[in-house]
């Protein structure tokens, strides 16, 4: 596998993973605290931790039922916030060639953070660095979980820490590696673009996320601009 | 069973399975040349809605509020190639200040 996964070890994707884990225990917290209030209680917040692993789905989930949303509503929100998994799901296939445990077990350490910190450029993912910063990730989430719903009284309201525009900030961190491309100009039906791949991919996934945001449920806006990469379809030779 | 555990278990299993359709039903198979292009592309184009929608969206609103002060000190600081960290810190204090200025 080393030579198709690049030289990057599980070493390097636990070193890399360190900041963001930081972070990420951080949005834990906060969402310890919204989630108490919101009347999860104790327990359920961070058994959601552990095995749905999303941060953006739980806090839409418990803020639908904060708002006396029923069970359907905000489980269906959560899911359309993770909608973006089935494709980024399929981008780490095929590199994960263990067994249905292995490949499950990567599955789920699959969020963001691990995901673009095990991208290795040109359509290529790491799964040992994939692993280890997942695994970083998760870890890092169900403690703030736990640090949220327990010590929540004297956290006080997360967004008066504004700990909400940590959020776009840590993936605006994520995303500005990723806009470099050898690629100068973007060929886009027909027309050649003065801008890089990703950039013209970024700008459109922004675009089409804020014009749904009004007329949509949450998620289908993030689902729907991940449909900005098609501009990367090589015609059939 | 409640109506919280409910959305625990549904929104777990059906998580896992959005994530595991690729890997269980691809695992260890190269996607069509086609494909290349689009997978590298995902990235940007994901992690630039979720910017957007975490700097602007309330709900179903677009708002301009502190957040758009936070993230715009968060783009300055990853210009001048400040860590990950700083990055988010700097974020969350510039909000927050924001916020306590706004009351």
């Amino acid at each position: 596998m080393a030579e198709t996964s690049g030289d990057r070890g599980f070493r390097e994707g636990a070193v890399a993973v360190v900041p963001m884990a930081v972070a990420v225990f951080g949005f834990g917290l906060s969402y310890g605290v919204l989630a108490r209030a919101a009347g999860m209680g104790g327990v359920a917040p961070v058994v959601m931790s552990i095995t749905t692993f999303a941060g953006s789905a739980q806090f839409a989930a418990a803020s639908v039922l904060q708002a006396g949303g029923a069970a359907a509503t905000a489980a269906l929100s959560a899911l359309m916030l993770n909608a973006r998994y089935l494709p980024i799901g399929v981008t780490v296939a095929p590199w994960l060639r263990g067994s249905i445990w292995s490949r499950l077990l990567h599955a789920h350490l699959t969020v963001d953070e691990s995901w673009v910190i095990a991208a290795e450029g040109t359509g290529r993912w790491n799964p040992r660095v994939l692993l280890a910063a997942g695994m970083g990730i998760w870890i890092a989430w169900v403690l703030g979980t736990i640090g949220g719903v327990v010590f929540g009284d004297v956290i006080g309201d997360p967004a008066r820490l504004g700990l909400d525009a940590a959020f776009p900030a840590l993936f605006l961190a994520l995303l500005v590696p990723q806009l470099r491309s050898t690629e100068r100009t973007t060929q886009v039906a027909g027309l050649r673009i003065g801008a890089p791949p990703p950039v013209i991919a970024a700008l459109l996934g922004a675009a089409i996320a804020l014009t749904l945001t009004p007329f949509t449920p949450a998620g289908v806006p993030i689902v729907a601009a991940g449909a900005a990469c098609l501009i990367g379809l090589r015609r059939r030779p | 069973m409640s109506t919280v555990w409910v959305v625990v278990i549904v929104s777990g299993v059906g998580t896992l399975a959005l994530k595991a359709a690729g890997p269980v039903l691809f695992g260890g198979k190269q996607l069509p040349d086609r494909f290349t292009g689009v997978v590298g592309l995902l990235g940007p184009a994901l992690l630039a809605a979720l910017v957007a929608i975490g700097t602007f969206a309330d709900g179903q609103h677009l708002v301009l509020d502190g957040r758009v002060l936070g993230v715009g000190a968060a783009a300055a600081a990853i210009r001048f190639r400040a860590p990950v960290l700083v990055v988010v810190i700097i974020a969350a204090a510039v909000t927050a200040t924001a916020r306590a200025i706004a009351g």
